[in-house]
């Protein structure tokens, strides 16, 4: 018994040691340096310590705006993204003919460079000397004032900045509803057609919890790369994400390190550990909810 | 209810290239299945079994043919119009729901006037668990139960809408051995009190034998002999249904008629009056030999099974088409164990002729 232990720890070293290395000691690094005031990375020394960092990233205006901004994103990408992409699957497992066809369109996005993705966009979205953008064009047409999506009103950049994360997460959501709704058997759907089940009641009693463990996966994933979301923004509006007013918590973590006022790794460690105590009280909600309504056969 | 299927005909087309032809599942399937009876399909796998259940049912649709019920044409109706319950093979219990929602689950689907009160729905809930013997058991999810818990399960939740017709597919195979003896004369009972008439499929002669008051005999889509059990049994139109009925199989031997005589080898074995001469199948059930030192029939001792009641004498012989013949008779028969010979007479009741062309039966004449 005790000499199997051994080996099995012997096993598992190599991986405890990349992640030990890689990701715990990191963590607390960084834990560490949140309560360190104007730690410098050049001299190592600090000032003191204590909660100065947090009390500062709190009342930064900046952050603020950032966190203002994630969650919006949060909230409308993570349902919206999830709901779009149940209804899609369904679609895409119900029709026979060009199956094929249609998933490989809907996964092409997935593949699609997110910069080649970004300039799609701007054809789209973005005003020049020439021409309004495709939408605003669209939008004239229907009798409609141009609106500036990239330069314009808050709202404008919120939601072509929604548009492009939900565009963007999709596929990978499809591709995996698509999967689970294939694995459920098709004797379950055989049964309730014999009991005259309605479309409606078999998608939400019989369909929905079959796929639940899919659904609970997209939504902690969903919620934890919604919250992490960075490079999109980068994308559409430039490095100056401040400026635009659309920065996002890891924006806001970056331009601390490295950005044009960067320079403050004790606000950026502050403003890290902020995130993850968001994010870890969300899973933890996520996972208290999905108790009662996710079932694993 | 009573069910007749009229010239049903199910065609699937084939798999893969276009070239080929297209599958004949069910080939022109006529019978009537009498009000309150159970009722066997029995075949080999791949012979249009479930399909045929999965056209009573109406999860398939015929390619032509028609299906009543009583008097009522349903070929066009829907299953849920068809007032049918269906236990499938797997059972197809919702693994997410209790047992108790899974047995109410049909009755919430019913809309309008239909659609009974609570309290009903509780106690027809009740009802139905209590017949099949779960009703402790009405919390619990499908993946806590035994296989032969969720059999019943499966089957309460077919009877709550108190169907006119009970189908099973299959309803024993997943069960072991010992279970699969008490859930048939479970079925059997069920289906006694009820009165539902009842369809079940099976490729178990055994099982459709010993519950069935009807067998329904198939082959590649054909229906090879329709007759109550034993009926058929004594009574095999053809080489298949003989062979493919009782346990252990038929004996078949390669034989010839020459003068009214039935010829196997060299031997004439038994009178044949009124035969032409020709080449047959000759078919011998195990009961059917009586050791006899001056038998006609000499064949190689193999071995000796003694089962209590019964001895199972193994043998061969040269025109035996399969290489071992197995014959069952009483314990009180004393067998000379060390012989390498064995001679036996034949019992002509338990002898059926079938010609080498048609394998249709020749002697006894149908």
């Amino acid at each position: 018994m005790e000499k199997r232990n051994t080996k099995a720890w012997l096993y598992l070293l190599p991986a405890l040691f990349f992640l030990g290395f890689f990701m715990v000691y990191p963590l607390i690094d960084v834990f560490i340096y949140s309560f360190e005031e104007g730690y410098n990375f050049a001299s190592q020394t600090y000032f003191g310590v204590g909660s100065y960092n947090y009390a500062y990233v709190l009342r930064d205006p900046y952050f603020l705006q950032a966190v203002k901004n994630t969650l919006i994103l949060v909230i409308i990408t993570v349902p919206l993204s999830t709901a779009f992409a149940l209804l899609l699957s369904a679609a895409l497992s119900s029709i026979k003919p060009l199956r094929n066809l249609f998933q490989t369109v809907y996964f092409l996005p997935y593949v699609t460079n997110t910069l080649a993705v970004g300039l799609v966009f701007m054809i789209l979205f973005k005003k020049t000397a020439y021409s309004d953008g495709m939408i605003n064009l669209l939008i004239n047409w229907f009798g409609g004032s141009s609106v500036d999506f990239i330069d314009g009103p808050y709202w404008a950049k919120m939601f072509v900045l929604c548009f492009y994360t939900i565009w963007i997460v999709m596929p990978f959501k499809v591709l995996l509803l698509t999967s689970a709704l294939a694995s459920v058997n098709q004797n379950y759907y055989n049964a309730a057609r014999v009991d005259g089940t309605s479309k409606r009641r078999i998608f939400l009693r019989i369909t929905l919890p079959m796929i639940s463990p899919t659904v609970f996966y997209l939504v902690i994933t969903g919620f934890i790369g919604a919250f992490k979301a960075y490079s999109d923004a980068v994308a559409l509006f430039g490095t100056d994400l401040n400026a635009a007013g659309m920065n996002t918590i890891v924006g806001y973590v970056y331009d601390m390190l490295y950005g044009n006022s960067g320079g403050y790794p004790s606000y950026a460690s502050a403003a890290a550990i902020l995130l993850f105590v968001i994010v870890l009280t969300i899973t933890c909600i996520n996972l208290l909810v999905s108790k009662k309504h996710v079932h694993y056969s | 209810m009573k069910i007749v299927l009229q010239n049903l005909t199910k065609k699937f087309p084939a798999p893969g290239r276009k070239s080929q032809k297209e599958i004949i599942a069910v080939d022109n399937f006529s019978f009537e299945i009498p009000d309150g009876k159970l009722v066997g399909l029995l075949g080999p796998s791949g012979c249009g079994k479930s399909t045929t259940l999965n056209l009573i049912c109406g999860l398939l649709a015929p390619s032509s043919g028609k299906i009543f019920f009583g008097d009522n044409d349903v070929t066009d109706l829907p299953p849920e119009n068809r007032g049918v319950g269906m236990v499938f093979q797997n059972y197809a219990l919702y693994p997410h729901l209790t047992v108790r929602q899974n047995i109410l689950f049909p009755l919430q689907n019913l809309k309008g006037k239909n659609r009974p009160s609570k309290e009903e729905m509780e106690s027809r809930v009740h009802n139905a668990a209590k017949l099949v013997q779960i009703d402790s058991l009405l919390d619990r999810k499908p993946g806590e139960l035994s296989g032969g818990q969720q059999q019943r399960v499966a089957i309460a939740r077919a009877l709550v809408k108190m169907p006119h017709v009970l189908l099973l597919d299959e309803p024993l195979s997943n069960l072991d051995a010992r279970l699969r003896l008490q859930t048939r004369e479970e079925i059997r009972k069920i289906q006694k009190k009820t009165g539902i008439t009842t369809v079940f499929v099976t490729h178990d002669q055994e099982e459709a034998m010993s519950i069935s008051d009807l067998i329904v005999v198939m082959k590649d889509g054909l229906i090879q002999q329709i007759g109550q059990p034993q009926q058929v049994y004594d009574n095999p139109v053809n080489l298949f249904v003989a062979k493919f009925l009782g346990t252990p199989p038929i004996n078949v031997f390669e034989g010839s008629i020459r003068s009214e005589q039935l010829y196997i080898g060299s031997h004439s074995v038994l009178p044949a009056e009124g035969i032409p001469d020709q080449k047959v199948f000759a078919a011998v059930r195990p009961e059917g030999f009586i050791p006899d030192e001056n038998g006609p029939l000499c064949c190689t001792l193999n071995g000796i099974e003694v089962m209590g009641r019964d001895i199972s004498i193994i043998s061969s012989h040269a025109c035996a088409a399969g290489p071992a013949i197995r014959s069952i008779i009483a314990a009180e028969n004393r067998i000379d164990t060390t012989a390498s010979e064995v001679r036996f007479s034949l019992k002509p009741s338990k002898v059926f002729l079938f010609s080498q062309k048609s394998e249709e039966r020749i002697y006894p004449s149908c």
